[in-house]
């Protein structure tokens, strides 16, 4: 029987996990600008609050207070709907992924994962792929050509790079015989040989087969092919002012943010680091994991905004190149070789 | 494992870049050190005595290749001489939209009144406004120059008074043989200046030499 304390958890865990994608959001955008500065020699934001640390907000209530503009031969319905079709994966994506080491209030148990589905990495596989209808009508809908050319460019790149990023967590999945995500993370646990932590990140082309595939699915360059600026104005949002536009680009940094949170929970072990519990008190030894699991996601992050400022974008044909005769082949090897890896492991050779 | 490597290669650049000094300035706060020859905005000098030097020749709107200059001469008047050769400019105006900030007008000014200076900050809200006349171009008799802008973060008046370097250099009274002799415009500095990289410490000044 549910009672209404469960459904209050669940309400505040639900809000939580949403402002927690926006602050992350505002202070990604910052993030990305004074990294990219860095590595550019610049300076950077630095007008909107200390070091510009409040240049994400100032962007948000720009596009906020701007003008809306329909264009005249847009398809007005779906034009209006695929911002919000964006960002609605982009926000169910986070609910699976656990940020901090579950606690106890008297004799209920509280996750910090708004949900621990049991098919939560198929989950996160199926909302990831629902994101490029958005940009897909998105681009169709603006009836113009460079939308267009964008919403193509998306769908080619999402079924490509779709199944390497299934293929690429197929041997995690195998190896620790779970899909739950919470699962996952308590598997990560311990050390090996008492140094290392035992972290996925062993099966490090499932690593970097998934952070490849995460950079195409959430559109980043070097595979931003979709919004290509030089080539396509701004792609699939050309058409898109104000709010709307601020909706897709709200979707695009939950997505890297969610992306990175699920590589740091899936292969750098998620909250799961020293947190000392003998030797300080409770009250402060919970806020380890949750810094932990934000230093992991941040270090991904970094990584997403590094391979921007290094990697010029690629070639159309290089992009399907890599997708289809590197990656798949690749990650369908790496699969079998893992899956018979483990075999032998489970029950011996079949010859002895 | 080539393109491996050389991705990693790439990724080792823009890493390496994070500890670099920046190139660039949060700018009204941190401004530059402008080169000594920067050219900036024009001010028409005035000598010591308080007369104008501008002798109305025109020679500057003749030079000036973007024919952003319009002067117009006129007599002086007996009684109350502007300058002190025959005429005056009565109108001077520059249109700095047009200007190209070459300097040819400060090359072919035969009286050293017309100079640059290093403020660039002038920005206008209508084209009008960017059209300088003789108010805003002719220095005080103190030395300052007017500006149409009032003195912000931006705007920085000390730099009206600092003469751009070419005149500085190639001027009668900037070059080697004069050093030490006062003679400069106001916007050019009054009294004995250190000399320019390049110019020998100034002898002890002598009568009439």
């Amino acid at each position: 029987m549910t009672d209404w304390i469960d459904v209050l958890i669940v309400a505040i865990k639900v809000v939580a996990a949403f402002v927690i994608m926006l602050v992350a959001t505002l202070m990604l955008i910052w993030a990305e600008r004074k990294i990219l500065a860095d590595m550019q020699n610049r300076v950077g934001p630095d007008r909107a609050g200390p070091g510009g640390i409040l240049q994400g907000l100032a962007d948000g209530i720009k596009l906020f207070f701007k003008e809306p503009i329909t264009p005249a031969r847009v398809e007005k319905g779906i034009y209006l709907l695929a911002p919000i079709l964006a960002l609605i994966p982009a926000l169910l994506m986070f609910l699976v992924v656990p940020i901090g080491r579950p606690f106890s209030i008297g004799d209920r148990e509280i996750t910090l994962q708004v949900m621990d589905l049991n098919v939560g990495l198929l989950f996160v596989l199926a909302v990831s792929s629902m994101a490029v209808y958005a940009v897909v009508l998105a681009g169709w809908s603006s009836g113009s050509k460079y939308p267009l050319l964008g919403g193509v460019r998306a769908t080619a790149q999402a079924i490509s790079y779709e199944a390497a990023l299934g293929l690429s967590l197929v041997p995690v999945v195998i190896y620790e015989g779970t899909l739950s995500v919470a699962e996952l993370v308590e598997g990560q646990s311990g050390q090996f040989f008492g140094i290392f932590p035992a972290w996925n990140i062993i099966l490090l082309p499932s690593f970097a087969f998934f952070l490849m595939a995460a950079v195409a699915e959430t559109n980043r360059a070097p595979f931003d092919l979709v919004e290509a600026e030089n080539e396509l104005v701004g792609g699939f949002h050309t058409e898109y002012s104000g709010l709307r536009f601020a909706l897709f680009f709200l979707a695009e940094y939950i997505n890297i943010f969610t992306m990175s949170a699920l590589a740091a929970t899936i292969f750098l072990g998620g909250w799961n680091g020293p947190t000392w519990d003998g030797a300080l008190p409770a009250s402060v030894t919970w806020i380890f994991p949750i810094l932990w699991f934000g230093l992991k996601t941040f270090a991904i992050v970094f990584i997403f905004f590094w391979v921007r400022a290094t990697l010029p974008r690629f070639r159309y044909d290089q992009l399907m190149e890599l997708g289809w005769k590197r990656l798949i082949p690749g990650t369908l090897i790496w699969m079998i070789f893992v899956a018979i890896a483990l075999a032998f492991d489970e029950f011996g050779a079949p010859w002895a | 494992m080539g393109l491996i490597g050389t991705f990693a290669k790439g990724l080792a650049v823009t890493f390496r870049q994070m500890f670099r000094p920046r190139v660039t300035t949060s700018y009204p706060q941190e401004k530059r050190v402008k080169p000594q020859r920067f050219h900036g905005r024009h001010v028409l000098n005035r000598h010591a005595d308080g007369m104008e030097k501008c002798i109305g020749c025109e020679l500057c709107a003749g030079v000036c290749p973007a024919r952003c200059i319009y002067v117009r001469g006129a007599d002086n008047p007996p009684e109350a001489p502007v300058s002190p050769g025959e005429r005056y400019g009565f109108i001077y105006e520059i249109n700095m939209l047009r200007c190209i900030f070459c300097g040819l007008c400060v090359e072919a000014c035969p009286t050293e009144a017309i100079t640059m200076t290093h403020l660039f900050e002038m920005s206008t809200t209508d084209r009008a406004a960017a059209i300088y006349t003789r108010d805003e171009l002719l220095v005080n008799e103190d030395g300052s120059a007017n500006h149409a802008q009032p003195e912000g973060p931006l705007i920085d008046l000390n730099e009206l008074s600092i003469s751009d370097g070419w005149m500085r250099a190639t001027a009668p009274s900037g070059r080697a043989a004069y050093e030490g002799i006062p003679g400069w415009t106001p916007s050019a500095g009054v009294g004995l200046r250190p000399p320019e990289q390049g110019q020998a410490e100034p002898p002890e000044p002598e009568e009439d030499a």
